[in-house]
């Protein structure tokens, strides 16, 4: 149980990546399954060759941001649609990861019967890799990306990013380069899957070619429950959210497992399942008010405004009239009728 | 200010759907002029506005501001001179941020966008008092999701989000076609004071007669990728709207005539 909280608190990370392409730029972007292992391979061989750990991380997140780099360049600069970018570049790098782990796997425990300097290997030699005190210095780490994420997009340039992901006539209009603004996300949000894969590899004791096969799967997984569970309506608890929803999907796995439900061949199919039900809670309206009902937070969280006026709210077409007038429950059925002669006017 | 010369654009040039958009067009628009361009269906109005603001690349002729040739600058560095408001009210803003956000991504228009906080306590000040002129009580909901807005409201925004940072060139393109005659003719007299109080210069399509004549200095009537003529602000103040639809069918007449006997 406690691994399974580890576990998520460190694919939080790459989680968090997948919210800046998935949700940000409203561009589901799969390279992560390939720089979450550039960024593994790329720490671990450094390990081995007695890299400063720290350093080794930091590589594995600038390895990732490159292989970020490579999709956005597909996808901004030869146009090629930003889904498909992503798959090739996906593709591609697992040769290169190959090519960059000189094989299938590097284990990060022993070299020549010496146990290797890793960020996680102190307390691995103390016993105390699966212990609170470790999940306290992973949710402290995971939080401490997360505010920096909050800070980010509400920065002019963040701004920027999240207008070219909401509305890119506008952020042209406005003078963004929206060419700009992809490549720096595409690059931070891999940079992430790559951090997140260097952090694994090392808590794991080993980086292996396979081990970022369906990770966007489980980034889309925590996004979406995250979501779901606390809302969109401020950043600080979306962002929270995808922690949040990390962590519960690792813990449902967990359960799954524990219960013998399912076997570790099964994972994939159980992160599958997990993405389709979150996904239909999500677009489904009816659903997603039961959903809604029965979290505790959400409901403040995401009253989409302090509701000065419910009538506002109710009626999409009241408008500049209607922020003169009085009376809030008139007017909701007020604005109704108003409707016919203003689109018969339309017609002249 | 803003001097267009000799602007051609074909939209699938060599081909059986070759058009012409734009002929040789000669445009020029001194500082403060408010000019209203109206036309048919396919004259090539929305066009102009587009290969003015660099959305779309003119296949001829060149486009200066201010002494600077912006021809070849693509749309997104024109915006430091230019800011848009579209027909679509959704167009212009961004749903899912803020009133005070959209705002401070406006405010940031052609600059250079760091690291520094979008939103301060100085700029949330301004917006405030920004928004105090449209008299929508919005200045009360800056932290409202501007998707939550009505059209109308989305509109008065981009209008202002458009204009009060002084634009050189402010290019309004049927921003009243989508909402009803009451919030249009609202947003109408928005524009009106707009322009006015900042004094900006702007070039405004519209598909509206009496909207064309009532607001703006000039008016130019555009037809098939040519402008066809143009009143100056004492002869427009005189042309009724009847005025105006008798020259427009005697235009396309001409034209059709023309067409006929070649």
């Amino acid at each position: 149980m406690i691994s399974a909280v580890e576990q998520g608190l460190i694919f939080a990370v790459l989680a968090l990546g997948v919210f800046l392409t998935y949700r940000i730029l409203d561009l589901p972007d799969l390279t992560v399954d390939g720089s979450f292992t550039t960024g593994g391979g790329t720490a671990a061989i450094l390990l081995v060759n007695g890299c400063d750990p720290f350093l080794a991380t930091l590589a594995g997140f600038a390895a990732g941001a490159l292989a970020g780099l490579i999709t956005g360049i597909l996808h901004t600069v030869l146009k090629i649609d930003g889904l498909l970018a992503s798959i090739l570049t996906m593709i591609g790098l697992y040769s290169i990861n190959l090519h960059i782990m000189a094989g299938p796997m590097v284990s990060v425990n022993l070299r020549n019967g010496k146990p290797v300097d890793t960020l996680f290997s102190g307390f691995r030699l103390a016993g105390d890799l699966f212990s609170w005190k470790m999940v306290l210095i992973l949710a402290v780490a995971a939080l401490a990306i997360k505010l920096i994420l909050d800070w980010f997009l509400a920065t002019n340039f963040g701004l920027a990013v999240q207008a070219t992901g909401d509305n890119p006539t506008m952020a042209l209009a406005d003078g963004i380069s929206t060419r700009l603004t992809k490549n720096v996300t595409l690059m931070a949000s891999n940079g992430l899957a790559g951090l997140s894969g260097a952090l694994y590899c090392q808590f794991n004791g080993a980086a292996d070619s396979q081990m970022g096969v369906g990770m966007i799967l489980v980034g889309l997984a925590s996004v979406i429950v995250g979501n779901a569970i606390l809302g969109t309506r401020w950043m600080f608890l979306a962002t929270l959210g995808v922690i949040v929803g990390s962590v519960l999907y690792r813990l449902v796995i967990f359960w799954a497992m524990d219960l013998h439900l399912a076997s570790a061949g099964d994972m994939k199919l159980i992160s599958a399942i997990l993405v389709v039900i979150a996904l239909v809670i999500s677009k489904n309206a009816w659903l997603r008010k039961v959903f809604q009902r029965l979290s505790p937070w959400r409901n403040k969280a995401d009253v989409p405004e302090p509701l000065l006026d419910p009538a506002l709210v109710a009626v999409p077409a009241d408008d500049l009239d209607d922020a003169e007038s009085d009376g809030s429950q008139e007017r909701g059925a007020a604005a109704l009728p108003k409707q016919a002669p203003a689109n018969a006017g339309k017609e002249n | 200010m803003l001097t267009l010369t000799d602007v051609s654009k074909t939209f699938f040039a060599n081909t059986v759907n070759e058009r012409k958009a734009l002929r040789h067009i000669d445009l020029t628009l001194a500082d403060g002029d408010f000019v209203t361009i109206i036309g048919s269906n396919g004259a090539g109005k929305s066009t102009l506005l587009n290969v003015i603001a660099g959305s779309l690349p003119c296949d001829q002729g060149s486009i200066v501001i201010d002494d600077q040739d912006v021809t070849r600058l693509q749309d997104y560095r024109r915006a430091s001179f230019i800011s848009r408001v579209f027909q679509d009210p959704s167009a212009g803003t961004s749903p899912h941020l803020t009133i005070e956000q959209n705002m401070a991504i406006a405010l940031t228009r052609g600059a250079h966008r760091g690291l520094g906080q979008g939103v301060t306590r100085a700029r949330r000040a301004h917006f405030r008092e920004e928004l105090e002129t449209l008299g929508l009580g919005l200045e009360d909901r800056l932290r409202t999701r501007v998707g939550m807005l009505s059209g109308g409201q989305r509109q008065a925004l981009s209008l202002l989000m458009a204009s009060f940072t002084k634009p050189r060139i402010l290019l309004l393109d049927e921003h009243t076609a989508a909402l009803d005659p009451q919030r249009a003719e609202r947003v109408t007299e928005l524009t009106r004071r707009v322009v006015a109080d900042n004094g900006l210069t702007a070039l405004m399509v519209t598909h509206n007669m009496s909207q064309a004549l009532d607001l703006g200095n000039r008016l130019l009537m555009m037809h098939e990728g040519e402008i066809m003529f143009e009143l100056d602000s004492e002869t427009k103040e005189h042309t009724t709207v009847e005025d105006l639809m008798a020259r427009f069918s005697s235009v396309k007449g001409q034209i059709s005539d023309r067409s006929l006997l070649n």
